[in-house]
């Protein structure tokens, strides 16, 4: 069943990682690591959102369906990115008057 | 389980057959809601990777004029509600209503100081005049590429604090419910499904943080 107990412990480990994770990206984020520091910022935020998602909102432990509607959100939203920037990205390339 | 109409718990809506497919459903219910949570979000994320990506140097060089000090404060701020939140959810889930009480109750004081802490970011962003509008001033080169980067951080962090008065409002509803000792263990999908909407709105910030208050830093 869906209402499985995650214990207290789970929630103050995952909580201290988020702490930990918020310091080093606003440490990283003062280091020059040219266009790295975008890259490194996002992929802390995909990983602290991951684990607020598994964690605190129970995907881990949920029904099926819930991972499933997650993931398909997710992929609406790397249409709608994906799509956007293909397009904005390349208008130089072919000297677009735009 | 079997159930008729006649001896179900009153806990549960007759369209369901037990209470196991009732809380599923309603945990699908929220589920699909967050989705569509995730596209209107997801607009603003586009525009602002758009206009990031046509003008990165302006928004590296504005977003340094954001406070990095309250903007990592609040994230910390939205980091402990969050596990106070899912605390509740323990709470809740185990029967211990004062710990539901005392949990709510810290994730509403921590929530109501994320907007305080907000609104004064926001008055110094006007008293600065770097509200769009007639007003509107930033000296240097990046004027109109200013207007654009304050345009999109408004719009994004007023959307989420939107967001978190209603999560407000909902820990309010929730606090006078367990007050009235209206969740039991078997009974507690209304705090389930709170927090889950309270997580995503912490998870919005989560990627708010870095694009509004971090990009520039590593050129001052």
């Amino acid at each position: 069943m869906s209402n499985r107990v995650v214990p207290v412990s789970t929630y103050v480990a995952v909580f201290i990682a988020l702490l930990i994770l918020t310091g080093t990206t606003c440490w990283i984020s003062f280091l020059n690591l040219g266009r790295l520091n975008a890259l490194v910022a996002v992929t802390i935020a995909v990983v602290k959102a991951t684990m607020v998602a598994l964690f605190f909102m129970h995907l881990r432990y949920s029904i099926r369906l819930a991972p499933f509607v997650a993931a398909a959100s997710l992929f609406w939203l790397s249409i709608m990115l994906v799509l956007t920037l293909s397009d904005y990205l390349t208008r130089s390339w072919v000297g677009s008057p735009f | 389980m079997e159930t008729t109409f006649a001896d179900h718990s009153p806990l549960l809506a007759h369209h369901f057959q037990d209470l196991e497919q009732q809380h599923n459903a309603a945990t699908l219910g929220m589920w699909i809601f967050l989705a569509t949570e995730v596209m209107f979000f997801g607009g603003l994320f586009t525009s602002y990777m758009v206009y990031r990506s046509l003008h990165p140097l302006a928004f590296a060089a504005v977003s340094r004029e954001l406070d990095i000090v309250l903007g990592t404060l609040n994230t910390i701020v939205l980091i402990c509600s969050s596990l106070t939140m899912a605390l509740a959810v323990y709470a809740a889930q185990t029967g211990r209503r004062q710990m539901l009480i005392l949990c709510l109750s810290l994730t509403l004081i921590l929530g109501l100081a994320f907007l305080g802490i907000k609104s004064d970011e926001y008055f110094h962003k006007f008293k600065d005049h770097h509200v769009p509008g007639p007003s509107f001033y930033f000296p240097g080169p990046f004027t109109e590429q200013a207007k654009m980067f304050f345009s999109l951080y408004f719009a994004m962090t007023g959307l989420h604090a939107l967001h978190m008065i209603v999560g407000v409002g909902l820990l309010t509803v929730l606090i006078i419910m367990a007050w009235r000792g209206k969740f039991s263990p078997l009974s507690y999908h209304h705090v389930e499904l709170s927090g889950l909407y309270w997580h995503f709105v912490d998870i919005v910030w989560i990627f708010l943080y870095p694009l509004l208050y971090l990009i520039g830093r590593h050129l001052e």
